[in-house]
């Protein structure tokens, strides 16, 4: 995860949650994998097997984690440059209570655009993201079971754990782990977060993202991401990743590179950090004996849009060198500010 | 004796670690061990990807018995006093003390302590633990459940069993009993993560070594590297093929793999058009694979071998296939980065550095770009370069920063520069220069030769160094961010290793002028002329901002000087040169021409290893330690030329005629140069110095002839200092 320059915020992990906090009996309870039957997947129809489909591929993961006791959750409704950035990882990250989840995230890196002509790379696409807390014992043992889950079968293949440690220091956030290797290619990334927002995690969770394209095209075999088959479907039925998303990728490569608006994109990101900061500032209650903070999620959204359009702007290649330093602070700033508030909500602080 | 068998078995490890930790682990327990008095006859300690491993043999049984005799107060001392004696030495009654008789001072109590060993398997279980824990990672984590607690463990990845037994060879040995962070010490561990994942039990060393052996795991990294080297090498060979061997990529795939399999893949042909530092790049940094090259020619072949950890039930063709795909993709990477580079010229590469900043305080590549173009202009001459190769050199020496492969691979900046200029048609030397000046990037380096090259490469080197002074950004301690006693030490080996004599102080003045003339419309030449007035130059110097030794231009110069005599010291002494000599050299002034000094010190070392310097060495000092001490006593120095009308000894007349002689003839050598000549000169010196301090008393009762004397050994001392500073000699 060592981070590239131009991916800087893009790969960033935000850290404060804004998923709605569960009643306490439905907080999900860490439950041994090896008890959980793992997926018959000769019960699958073809059409949704985790090597003919990138549908099946991902129902086969969530199926998995669900089994492992995760909260299956859906993508969070904003744009994002890493599943990372959802509450559910970054905010959720903080706090003593459990939490194990599991879902799929659109991530938007605008600069990776090539207008669909790069088989692989592209300014939209997504991660699976497994968050747990505290980290299980065997979370390296369940992260294989989930390769076999989706076809990769360890006897044949050659998978590896590759060290590759996540830090920011701009964030105060940091955690060591590894690149997941299978047959030489990076298919997940595996990580122990150790502190978020300056804040150390007490405990740590684990994190695992899956490059969900990358590794549906090794199971299924196909070079270019585009010709991945969406709903493992033949002849006239079947439906392919270009089929859906080519033509955004086309039509979001100009927009990314050629017309976001940028003056409105400067404002968009100006309105999203004094929105953040009045939120944050609004949202402090004074009362009995622990401050307690009532906006700690609003507040988290617009760091999540300023994070966005920042990503956009440079893109846009309308950010100069030294101010795009001072843009990377200022969004951190803000994350920081959200997650010292997250843990005086219910659902970040301790019991 | 019994032996120690200890295990820490964890998640992945980094290869990069793996060494060292086993090294640390080696040297905590048998530093541990020996204060503790247990010698051992040996010890080694092994990693592999998920575990390290020591075995330490012949260690005593128990600890040895202490008895100690401790000497306390006076027989009807103070009560205080024997109390304090009793507590100290865990006595219950004074009674319990032997008293002993001394004739001179009386009577004493003596206590005799016995402390009785311990067992080793109670010493283990107590320090090994707090090696545990203070484990010296470069990095390490908290994890799981314990982690909510502040104090939990912290490993360099999580830590999942202890093993730790104690015992002789031919009997059962003991678990050494202990937790840490909740974890028991045991007998067991475990085989490959794939191929053999069940729980091992083990009793010793041996029998670890050769279970884990069974179950897929080679415990010794030095093993490891072997077999991936011969395997691949073996692979080669029977496609007619070399390994291009990689020490260092050998060490990091032994460290990521517990059983290794290497296994061959290809790739099109086509990416061979790909220059081979590049291919070689992709492949090994991205993919940690080795390339292989094909004898006939000495080009990369289009193979590479990579090295799997597991033996698949497929011989490896999955694996094989897989790695192929990556490879390809990464190739195609290249090449398109390497063909769109080709498309576009260096030069016009270069407006973009008018964007870039190189230092805050020191503005743009750009700018940076035009100083050092003048510089090694204004260099090229001293050097023997052409000027205008030397310009173009220079102007076109970073252009590759902004290409895609650079950007892809930064170890390759200069190399594809030299490439992309060879591709557009540029002079060989032109071309050579974007690689070369970068050069010597270590102690292993080679120097750039070409004389366009070397003027560059002092260029950017001198640049970067006056640059950072400026701003006050020097070296401190271990702290050298910009690399700049790298570049110092560069500028020293090419004008050593080339024999080129330059006067650094003009250079320096040269590239100060330029960082001077930022922004400015000031002509070069007026500036160099206006900073030969030094108030003017200081003046210059405060404009921009600078402090501390900065604010001078005469004080900055001899400042930058002096780092430049540090690092020459650090050089020669890592050649086993006498770097006190620098000292001596340096200290009398006026030189910055490092190959002449480096030449003075040569002729000095050599003479001060003969009878005649090392006497007159002494004779020196001898002078110096009298004036010394009488130049305090009367509180004035005795500067000036003797009175020869007052030499009263032959001895004084001898060494005054000797000291008038060595100083022309010494003089006379060093104005040609010939510091061999100048050194002789000076041995002829030492015999009227030793025949001196042999008869004459330098302290007469007659004041006058006194001074007269002690002028005289000043007159030593300045003699000397034709070659060197004698006082800065150590010896």
């Amino acid at each position: 995860m060592t981070e590239r320059l131009g991916e800087f915020l893009a790969s960033w992990r935000p850290r404060f949650a804004l998923i709605p906090c569960p009643y306490a009996d439905t907080v999900p309870r860490f439950q041994n994998p090896l008890a959980s039957p793992i997926l018959p997947m000769d019960a699958l129809p073809d059409h949704m097997r985790p090597e003919r489909s990138f549908q099946g591929f991902i129902l086969a993961l969530q199926r998995f984690w669900a089994e492992q006791g995760c909260v299956i959750l859906q993508p969070y409704d904003m744009e994002m440059g890493a599943g990372t950035f959802h509450p559910a990882t970054t905010l959720r990250a903080l706090g003593p209570k459990r939490w194990n989840a599991a879902y799929v995230q659109p991530s938007r890196r605008p600069k990776d655009g090539r207008y669909g002509e790069n088989p692989n790379r592209m300014q939209h696409y997504y991660q699976f993201q497994v968050i747990m807390k505290p980290s299980p014992p065997n979370l390296q043992d369940l992260y294989l079971k989930s390769l076999a889950a989706i076809g990769i079968d360890s006897s044949v293949h050659d998978i590896r754990f590759v060290e590759d440690d996540w830090e920011s220091p701009t964030l105060g956030a940091w955690g060591l782990g590894w690149e997941c290797w299978c047959d030489g290619m990076e298919v997940s990334q595996f990580t122990y977060f150790q502190q978020v927002a300056g804040v150390e995690c007490a405990p740590v969770a684990g994190e695992l993202t899956y490059g969900l394209e990358r590794l549906a095209m090794y199971v299924q075999g196909v070079d270019r991401v585009y010709d991945l088959n969406f709903n493992g479907r033949e002849g006239a039925d079947k439906v392919t990743y270009g089929d859906v998303f080519l033509q955004a990728e086309q039509e979001y490569s100009r927009h990314n590179f050629e017309y976001a608006d940028t003056a409105m994109l400067f404002e968009q990101f100006r309105m999203a950090e004094d929105a953040c900061k009045k939120y944050l500032a609004a949202g402090w209650k004074e009362g009995g004996n622990q401050k307690e903070h009532l906006m700690a999620l609003p507040a988290y959204d617009q760091c999540i849009k300023a994070s966005h359009v920042f990503n956009l702007l440079d893109a846009r290649g309308v950010i100069s060198v030294t101010e795009r330093q001072s843009y990377i602070m200022r969004v951190r700033e803000l994350a920081k500010a959200c997650g010292e508030a997250w843990v005086h909500t219910e659902a970040g602080r301790a019991v | 004796m019994p032996d120690l068998l200890l295990e820490l078995f964890s998640e992945e490890i980094p290869a990069r670690m793996q060494a060292k930790a086993a090294d640390d682990l080696r040297r905590m327990v048998t530093d541990k061990l020996v204060a503790e008095g247990l010698v051992y006859e040996g010890a080694k300690a092994f990693a592999t990807p998920r575990r390290l491993a020591l075995t330490v043999h012949g260690i005593p049984q128990r600890q040895s018995d202490l008895k100690e005799e401790r000497r306390g107060p006076r027989v009807g001392g103070p009560d205080a006093a024997i109390q304090g004696f009793l507590k100290a030495t865990g006595l219950a009654r004074i009674e319990d003390a032997k008293i002993q008789t001394d004739p001179k001072k009386g009577d004493f109590y003596i206590a005799l302590i016995e402390k009785p060993g311990r067992a080793t398997i109670d010493v283990l279980a107590e320090i090994l633990p707090v090696i545990i824990r203070t484990f010296p990672w470069p990095k390490s984590m908290r994890w799981g459940e314990r982690s909510a607690k502040s104090g939990s463990l912290s490993w360099v990845r999580p830590l999942h069993s202890i093993i730790a037994t104690f015992g002789p060879e031919t009997e059962e040995p003991d678990v050494v009993k202990f937790a840490v962070d909740g974890i028991e010490t045991g007998q067991t561990t475990f085989g490959h993560r794939f191929m053999a994942p069940a729980a091992i039990s083990v009793r010793r060393f041996e029998d670890y070594e050769a279970k884990l052996k069974a179950a897929k795991v080679v415990l010794d990294p030095q093993a490891r590297k072997d077999i991936i080297l011969e395997d691949a090498k073996e692979l080669a060979f029977a496609q007619g093929l070399d390994l291009v061997e990689d020490q260092v990529l050998a060490d990091e795939v032994a460290g990521l793999v517990e059983w290794p399999v290497a296994l061959m893949g290809s790739f099109e042909k086509e990416y061979l058009s790909i220059p081979d530092e590049v291919i070689r790049a992709t492949i090994r940094n991205n993919q940690k694979c080795f390339v292989v090259r094909d004898p006939k020619t000495g080009k990369l072949a289009n193979k590479f071998i990579l090295t799997a950890n597991i033996e698949a039930t497929d011989g490896g063709k999955v694996i094989i296939s897989g790695n192929e795909r990556v490879i390809r993709a990464r190739l195609s990477d290249a090449k398109f980065f390497y063909e769109t580079d080709l498309k576009t010229k260096l030069e016009s590469r270069l407006p973009k550095f008018e964007q870039i900043v190189f230092h805050e305080k020191l503005g743009t590549q750009a700018e940076r770009i035009k100083r050092i173009e003048r510089l090694a202009a204004e260099i090229a001459p001293l050097v023997g370069a052409d000027v205008e190769k030397a310009k173009r050199a220079a102007h076109l020496a970073k252009a590759d920063l902004l290409t895609e492969v650079v950007g892809e691979f930064p170890e390759l900046q200069g190399l594809m520069g030299k490439y992309y200029a060879q591709a557009q048609g540029e002079d060989a030397s032109v071309a050579a220069a974007s690689e070369e000046h970068y050069k010597p990037q270590g102690p292993a380096d080679r120097v750039p030769t070409d004389p366009v090259s070397v003027a560059v490469a002092l260029a950017d080197k001198i640049d970067t160094l006056v640059g950072f002074w400026t701003i006050d950004e020097k070296p401190t301690g271990s702290k050298d961010p910009y690399a700049l006693r790298r570049a110092a030490l560069g500028v020293i080996r090419i004008l050593l290793e080339q024999g080129r004599r330059l006067s650094l102080t003009t250079i320096l003045e040269w590239s100060i002028a330029l960082h001077i003339m930022r922004g400015s419309e000031a002509r070069f030449e007026n500036i160099v002329e206006a900073m030969r007035d030094p108030t003017r130059g200081s003046d210059f110097l405060r404009k921009r901002g600078t402090t501390s030794s900065g604010d001078q231009l005469p004080a900055l110069i001899r400042d930058m000087i002096s780092f430049f005599a540090d690092r020459l010291k650090v050089q020669l002494r890592d050649q086993g040169a006498r770097h006190d000599l620098v000292d001596a050299v340096f200290s009398l002034g006026g030189q910055d021409d490092l190959l002449q000094v480096v030449r003075r010190v040569d002729a000095l070392g050599k003479f001060l290893d003969t009878d005649d310097g090392k006497n007159l060495l002494a004779g020196t000092k001898r002078a110096s330690n009298i004036l010394a001490i009488e130049e305090k006593k009367d509180k004035r120095t005795f500067d000036g030329a003797p009175d020869v009308g007052l030499y009263a000894l032959l001895e004084e007349k001898a060494l005054a005629k000797a000291i008038d002689q060595v100083k022309s003839e010494a003089g006379a050598a060093v104005q040609k140069e010939d510091f061999a000549a100048a050194m002789s000169a000076m041995a002829k010196l030492r015999p009227a110095v030793d025949a001196f301090f042999d008869k004459v008393k330098v302290n007469d009762d007659e004041p006058k002839v006194r001074e007269n004397r002690l002028k005289l050994l000043n007159e030593i001392r300045a003699a000397t200092r034709a070659v060197a500073d004698f006082s800065k000699i150590e010896g």
